[in-house]
């Protein structure tokens, strides 16, 4: 048995660099992915509208947790092998993707309509329609909720330890097992979590009451 | 060559016939006022001219354009045929200038310095000037429409239409939307506009049109029409001060 000292706690905080790291990964992949899902979901043509949402629903009617089992132990059946960072970011980016999906798209139809009319009739065509007037303004309307589900991703990371990968919460887990002072140890993990997740919350909020005050329409 | 023709358009929403074969001829230079009640059908008319709104039967061609729901062939329409809402529709997130330069920059790649001198230009015609880099959330509601008339002049159009545009503004603001309009006449553009304003139609429409259950009712030049209506449908509208 050792005790909780500076070695354990800078284990933590290395692994807090892997929970931010997962996190920066799966938000930039999956919200890569959702946004072209976003777009596909309002398409005109019915079929690209049904291949998203049909994906969304799915992706959101599973548990991450199954994503993650399917992506790490239902591949390696096949024979391949993913690594456990590489799963655990595929499976968090695509758990990410239909959530920020349907989050963009509320925030895209929220434009009123007659600001495509207004575009569409300025002849703009639908591509340049949403980059120059649409997407702009659905931006800032998607940035409170978009910041909001960002602090439920950085906590749904401890997710993937499940496959053996060691992020912030796996590292507690760990280092309690060797010091047993779960009091120190877990203190510290709820610490590092807070001090990653009250600021983006603060920042939630925030933008939310300048969307609100700037946006009298 | 007329500048717009309509030919017996016919235009339903589901089982609502709006339009119920639609014709008319406005030449170049020309300035139509189309009056008429609430649900007459006049806004549609005016979204079918520049194919916001598809018809299902009837032709309508628009300064050499043939209107059809073909993208390119919209996209190349509505290059030369401007149209002002009632709600402005100005872009929110761009400065009044931004706003204006915009389109002439990304549908006729019109160069940066050649775009501002044009914003610049149609601006001075509206008499706002100095609201170049105004957001539109600080304009009132009369200079917002101004600047949503300048933002279709910088396209250069060949045919402007204008859905009740003073219709949202204050009682105070309209006049000064009207003087620009009236100016833009004087200048010789072609026009299409739906309005209640009795007064600008008699004076500075060529013609007008009154719109009855989706049928041109009755039409004929402004003065002759006001002064003499012939059916008991628009004398009963003049009458009541043309509400709707
Ligand atoms: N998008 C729509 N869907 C169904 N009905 C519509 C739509 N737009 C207009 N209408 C109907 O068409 C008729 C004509 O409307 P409109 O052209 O707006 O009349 P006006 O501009 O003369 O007031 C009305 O009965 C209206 O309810
Ligand atoms: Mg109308």
């Amino acid at each position: 048995m050792t005790t909780f000292g500076w070695p354990e706690a800078l284990f933590l905080f290395r692994a807090a660099g892997w929970t931010l790291l997962l996190t920066a990964i799966a938000f930039l992949i999956g919200g890569l992915l959702g946004g072209v899902l976003a777009i596909m979901r309002l398409s005109r043509i019915r079929i690209v509208r049904r291949i998203a949402a049909t994906y969304i629903l799915v992706i959101q009617s599973i548990p991450v947790l199954m994503v993650l089992f399917m992506s790490y132990y239902g591949l390696s059946l096949f024979g391949v092998e993913l690594p456990p960072f590489l799963a655990a970011s595929a499976s968090l980016a695509i758990y990410v993707s239909a959530y920020l999906a349907e989050i963009w798209r509320g925030s895209i139809e929220s434009v009123p309509f007659q600001q495509w009319e207004a575009s569409a009739s300025l002849a703009h065509s639908p591509a340049q329609t949403y980059r120059h007037v649409i997407l702009p303004q659905a931006v800032r309307i998607s940035l409170p909720p978009t910041v909001g589900f960002l602090v439920q991703l950085v906590k749904n990371t401890s997710i993937v330890s499940v496959v053996g990968f060691v992020e912030l919460a796996r590292a507690g887990q760990l280092v309690n097992n060797a010091t047993f002072d779960s009091f120190r140890v877990f203190g510290l993990v709820a610490l590092i979590y807070f001090a990653i997740c009250f600021p983006l919350s603060r920042l939630s909020r925030h933008l939310e009451k300048v969307m609100n005050a700037s946006r009298p329409h | 060559m007329p500048a717009v023709l309509i030919e017996d358009v016919h235009k339903s929403y589901g089982k609502l016939e709006v339009l119920k074969g639609v014709s008319l001829s406005v030449e170049t230079g020309q300035v139509v006022a189309l009056i008429g009640r609430s649900g007459s059908g006049k806004s549609t008319m005016l979204r079918c001219i520049n194919g916001l709104e598809a018809f299902q039967s009837g032709r309508i061609e628009v300064a050499g354009h043939v209107v059809d729901q073909d993208p390119k062939r919209l996209r190349a329409l509505r290059k030369d045929v401007g149209i002002v809402f009632q709600s402005y529709n100005l872009f929110p997130h761009l400065t009044v200038g931004q706003n204006i330069m915009l389109s002439p920059r990304i549908t006729k790649n019109v160069p940066q310095a050649e775009a501002l001198a044009l914003a610049k230009d149609v601006l001075a015609q509206v008499g706002l000037s100095d609201k170049f880099d105004s957001y539109p959330d600080n304009l009132s509601g009369g200079q917002q429409q101004r600047v949503a008339i300048a933002r279709s002049l910088a396209m250069q159009p060949k045919v402007m239409l204008f859905d009740e545009v003073t219709s949202a503004l204050d009682p105070e603001l309209t006049g000064e939307v009207l003087l620009v309009m009236e100016k833009l006449a004087k200048g010789g553009m072609t026009m299409i506009l739906v309005t209640h304003e009795m007064n600008f139609a008699r004076n500075v429409a060529n013609t007008t049109v009154f719109m009855h259950q989706g049928k041109i009712w009755e039409q004929g030049p402004s003065r002759e029409l006001f002064a003499a209506p012939q059916t008991p449908e628009l004398q009963g509208f003049v009458k009541a001060g043309a509400q709707g």
